[in-house]
């Protein structure tokens, strides 16, 4: 047993969940195993866009162990589309209806004894399509005649709006120059290591459905569902696996399928589960928006960036459902970045294309920020002749301008961004690695070094939405916001101390961080702790946003327990010190033993005053609450709905990321080989080192992936080029650099620990630091680097189109 | 002390998570049941080696077999030897069943065919290696496969079994295409023949892929005797992933056949081995990108042989 300190937030605490998960003993969606169980497989589109015509699963029901098929029209004859906040929204159902609008879509379920089966009689089901002219591009969406994918929209846009914050042009006039960009942003996703999974029942008595899903939430999702089920959340159990193999935003994904397999289990009266393969996942699984964005920075000769006017575009795939259209909504409280840029002007689209759906996916929209305002601010150094460190320190926000509020509404909580870069520049020796580049580039190779300063939002407050509506229409509603979790804390007859959660963890460690959160509350070990961090809609207590999305656990989630557990601790201290005939505010609560201060000869063994509340309350004055539980909820105060004029903190704790790195290009083939990377963080308090680091590492992968390798490909017919593994490219081990690793603390004052989230790190930076190396690199070539995947034969096509 | 929470248990998962459609399956124990079988069933018939390609197909359904034939059991496939060749020179002949990882380890391979036991170092991962086998590559027959550059680079043989007996087949009567060989449905390969490396000579292998241990976008072999002038007297260069089967650069090859091997030497095999490109490039390269990478490639690749040789020496 480990020796009881002082803290033990802070401290590299081994993980709880290691030793079930490394002998293959977790407790995953796929294990569970229910009552006549039966088992799903979905029958989907292979077109891009086409009628369904009609369906004939006469054959399959004939085949053997199949007991139903589910099709568009049981959806539509017993289910709702889901509700989206936009002001006209296209149907979206669990399934396909009358029209399929991307490969992959979901068209039928059947249902058999097992998955085999159920594959089988997939290829009986015949459907009857009638192709459509297919839209892919973004920009060829919303010209005239172009093919539309919804009759309620017109030029394919679900969201369309318009923003002013400060005063744009008064920032040209004061501007010496006005500096251009143009920045394409692929399509991406997460590929967790464990698929969406489902098990659905219906108890036709209650008309009730129970589901167990790897969702990260309920979050609004529990309640989208329902509102398409018609039922009310009661008769909507909802059970999340203690286990969940990787989520990323993307697993946000799975409710339609939810929905879907809720209704399936109804159509046949089976307990139903279906788990999605690897080709289901890549083909018509979420992903982040591929975007355009058309950007121009006002800007003085000095470097100072005035003012920005953007106009971007989020391809959505062939519905709209939610959280989006937060892709263009739920970055705007940073969308100035790390920078005090006041002036800004933006168009915003969500578009209708022929691909699959999409959501959060890792940093949920910041990538795609990021990697336009980074590029652009490389853009303004290079076009003034500026070192691009020196246009960063120009427009960072300083230190002591904290609470900083963005102009469009975002409330920094604390930070130090120059700190942050001035760090990373040192570790780099970025003189040293400047003139190292200089003799390279005399000697004709392709150095390049590029940097990116972003802020990380997190926890999400939904408010965000809202934007989606402008004010005139947002007033006639009942306005949203909030980020609020609740963590209940008991302690047993003995003084065992039980921690109820439903935070959702991934893979994160939250058990372990719980256990360490409430052991110092308590004075206790970490050891002594069990935690039941479950999501069940029955059993546990939420909020709407209740989840684990948006890095919300280290900042609201551990907020929440610390909340908890001081109200037992309250209440554990007032019957010791009845016990002690001491007052409370003088006891201390230590190593398992409750003390006078000063007096450690009156002490009490913490399990002795459990027994006496629980065991012989006689003792107990009727005043005292005896219950030795606390139950913490906590909704982040800087949570509020969006103002008059569209300003909106659409987060609540940011943290930031400074990199540099140098790269060397292969002139002759396109590679990059990452020369030197420095990453420095700054999450607040660090509550376990050890699992920091996990995260940060696996942004870091995760960026690489996003910037130079993976991308979800179509080509014009609307086939996915990248089905596989083979084709859509994550990266392994051997394609992940060394990076150094910096850390630093800026605790944030609107969380119980000074924590922020930071589960999305450098997934939000790497595309815009490694895109700025590359365009540094490929500077002397006249190269103009805007999109991605940074692949070695895009690279290598730039490099001949330049004549190099 | 925490209790082992294995003891006892089994893991087991609820749900197979691999569905191909249904299947037979033999494990015959000897080649000739092995040929039995092959007869009986004919092309509804797959013969199941390592797995690494077919199961995935399999997963897939893009391959349905009616029945699967699995030869691991057939220990007489499973070895490695060295001995006399055509025109007076070694081989090394390979059991058609002998795993990669195996292959990529043996002292016989390392010393009698280095080239072969550098490219096996390319072939996917070790995880992969260690199931897929010589024989299962050479069958699968995709067109960047590293086996098959390297056999058609040393113009090795593969000997096939088939119920009237035995036949050799050179590497172009063998590996016809994309995914497609001269094996008909009752045979089975049961060996692969690589040329044993001569005194002195040089080779070099290099291979471009996105990430380690993808198929290559382009790989190159190459194998040079120099005279003691250091003229090139004999030069094999194979190229794998740029055309529908591995291909020598014959023009290329001649280029260097009787001069020194300078950097403008280098250069015009270079040129000359794009030449063999017969591709129409795909979401990973484009036809001209994959024309650079032969040139590239095999520019990089002679210089890498020459520096071996100079390390030897």
């Amino acid at each position: 047993m480990m020796e009881s300190r002082k803290t033990w937030v802070g401290q590299p605490v081994p993980r709880k969940e290691d030793l079930r998960l490394l002998v293959g003993r977790g407790r995953f969606i796929d294990d569970i195993v229910l009552p006549n169980l039966k088992h799903a497989a979905i029958v989907r589109s292979p077109y891009a866009h086409a009628e369904i015509e009609g369906i004939d699963f006469s054959a399959a029901l004939e085949m053997p162990g199949v007991r139903g098929v589910l099709t568009g029209a049981d959806v539509a004859a017993w289910s709702l589309p889901f509700a989206v906040g936009v002001p006209v929204a296209p149907k979206y159902y669990a399934c396909a209806v009358d029209r399929a609008r991307y490969v992959g879509e979901p068209v039928a379920v059947v249902v058999a004894d097992d998955r085999y089966l159920a594959e089988d009689a997939l290829e009986a089901v015949e459907v009857d399509y009638t192709p459509l002219p297919p839209v892919m591009d973004i920009e060829a969406a919303i010209e005239p005649g172009a093919p539309q994918l919804h009759p309620e929209l017109e030029r394919n846009l679900y969201s369309h709006r318009h923003f002013r914050y400060g005063d744009w042009e008064a920032a040209c006039r004061e501007a010496d120059r006005i500096v251009k960009g143009k920045f394409r942003f692929s399509k991406y996703a997460s590929t967790p290591i464990e698929t969406y999974g489902v098990i659905a029942s219906y108890d036709p008595f209650t008309e009730s459905y129970e589901v167990y899903s790897n969702y990260q939430g309920p979050f609004v999702a529990h309640a989208l569902v329902s509102l398409a089920l018609r039922v009310p959340e009661n008769r909507m159990r909802w059970i999340v696996p203690a286990d969940i193999g990787g989520g990323f935003g993307v697993k946000a994904g799975v409710y339609p399928y939810i929905a879907l397999l809720a209704l399936a289990a109804r159509k046949t009266g089976c307990a139903v589960k279906w788990i999605e393969d690897r080709q289901e996942h890549l083909t018509a699984g979420t992903t982040g928006t591929d975007r355009v964005t058309e950007l121009e920075a006002a800007v003085k000769a000095d470097g100072t960036i005035l003012g920005l006017k953007d106009r971007a575009m989020d391809s959505c795939g062939g519905y709209i459902r939610p959280p989006e259209p937060g892709c263009s909504y739920r970055s705007i409280g940073n969308h100035t970045g790390a920078y005090r840029i006041r002036h800004l002007e933006r168009e915003v689209m969500v578009v209708a294309t022929n691909k699959s759906l999409t959501g959060p996916n890792r940093g949920y929209t910041c990538p795609q920020l990021y990697f336009s305002l980074e590029r652009m601010v490389d853009t303004v150094a290079a076009e003034l002749g500026l070192d691009p460190a020196e246009v960063r320190f120009r427009n960072l926000v300083q230190p002591e301008e904290f609470p900083y509020k963005t102009a469009t509404g975002g409330l920094y909580d604390s930070g130090d961004y120059p700190r942050a870069l001035r760090t990373a520049l040192e570790r780099f020796d970025y003189p040293g690695r400047r003139a190292r580049q200089a003799e390279a580039r005399a000697e004709g190779r392709l150095v390049g070094i590029g940097m990116a300063t972003v802020v990380e939002p997190s926890v999400t407050n939904i408010a965000y939405v809202g934007l989606a509506k402008s004010y005139a229409d947002r007033v006639k509603e009942h306005p949203k916001s909030g980020s609020g979790e609740a963590v209940m804390v008991k302690m047993d007859p003995l003084g065992a101390v039980h921690v109820i959660a439903a935070t959702n963890p991934q893979g994160q460690g939250h058990e372990t961080v719980l256990a360490q959160v409430v052991a110092d509350e308590l004075g206790v070990h970490p050891d002594d702790v069990t935690v039941s961090d479950v999501m069940d809609t029955h059993q546990r207590l939420m909020s709407i946003t209740s989840g684990g999305y948006s890095s919300r656990f280290a900042s609201i989630g551990t907020t929440a327990a610390v909340t908890a557990a001081r109200q037992l601790r309250s209440r554990l201290l007032r019957i010791a010190a009845h016990l002690l005939d001491a007052q409370p505010d003088a006891l201390t609560l230590s190593d398992g033993r409750v003390a006078v201060e000063g007096a450690p000869e009156r002490s009490i063994e913490i399990r002795h005053v459990a027994g006496t509340a629980h065991w012989n309350q006689s003792l107990i004055p009727e005043e005292m609450e005896v219950g030795l539980f606390g139950v913490g909820f906590y909704n982040m105060p800087t949570s509020q709905p969006p103002d008059e004029q569209d300003r909106v903190n659409s987060s609540n704790t940011y943290g930031c990321i400074a990199e540099v790195m140098a790269i060397e290009i292969d002139r002759e083939t396109g590679a990059i080989d990452v020369l030197k990377w420095v990453s420095v963080h700054d999450a607040g308090t660090i509550l376990n080192p050890m699992l920091l680091e996990g995260q940060l590492r696996g942004g870091i992968a995760h960026g690489i992936g996003g910037a130079l390798l993976e991308e979800c490909a179509y080509d014009e017919d609307g086939q996915i080029l990248t089905g596989s593994f083979q084709d859509y490219l994550v990266p392994t081990a051997m394609e992940i650099p060394p990076v150094e690793i910096v850390h630093q603390v800026t605790p944030s004052p609107i969380t119980a620990l000074g924590s922020k989230g930071t589960g999305e790190g450098s997934a939000m930076s790497a595309p815009a630091t490694l895109g700025n190396a590359v365009a540094d690199a490929l500077a002397p070539l006249g190269v103009v680097v805007d999109t991605l995947p940074l692949s070695p034969q895009r690279i290598w096509h730039w490099i001949q189109e330049a004549g190099g | 002390m925490q209790p082992n929470p294995l003891f006892g248990c089994s893991i087991r998962r609820s749900t197979p998570i691999v569905k191909p459609a249904a299947f037979a399956y033999e494990a015959p124990e000897t080649v000739e049941e092995a040929l039995a079988l092959l007869e009986r069933y004919g092309e509804g018939a797959k013969v199941l080696a390592g797995g690494q390609s077919l199961v995935p197909m399999m997963n897939f359904r893009l391959a349905q077999p009616e029945v699967l034939i699995d030869i691991n059991g057939l220990a007489e496939l499973d070895y490695i030897r060295l001995q006399d060749g055509p025109e007076a020179g070694r081989e090394l002949a390979i059991g058609a069943l002998t795993r990669q990882r195996t292959a990529e380890l043996s002292p016989l391979v390392e010393e009698h065919c280095p080239l072969l036991a550098e490219a096996l170092g390319h072939v996917a991962h070790a995880a992969i290696r260690n199931r897929g086998t010589v024989g299962g590559s050479l069958v699968h027959a995709d067109p960047s496969a590293e086996i098959a550059t390297v056999l058609t680079t040393l113009d090795g043989r593969v000997t096939l079994r088939g119920p009237a007996g035995e036949r050799s087949l050179a590497p172009g009567d063998f590996l016809l295409g994309y995914l497609t060989t001269g094996l008909a449905p009752d045979e089975l390969l049961v060996e692969a023949r690589f040329p044993a490396i001569r005194p002195g000579a040089r080779w070099g292998f290099l291979e471009f892929s996105r990430r380690q241990g993808d198929f290559a976008i382009a790989a190159v072999a190459a194998m040079l005797e120099l005279d003691s002038g250091g003229a090139c007297t004999a030069a094999r260069i194979g190229l794998g992933g740029v055309a529908p089967a591995p291909v020598r650069a014959l023009a290329a090859e001649r280029a260097l056949v009787g001069r020194r091997i300078d950097g403008d030497a280098i250069d015009e095999a270079g040129r000359l081995a794009q030449e063999v490109c017969d591709t129409e490039g795909d979401y990973h390269a484009s036809e001209e990108y994959k024309r650079n990478l032969a040139g590239v490639l095999t520019r990089r690749c002679l210089a890498q042989a020459l520096e071996r040789g100079r390390e030897a020496e």
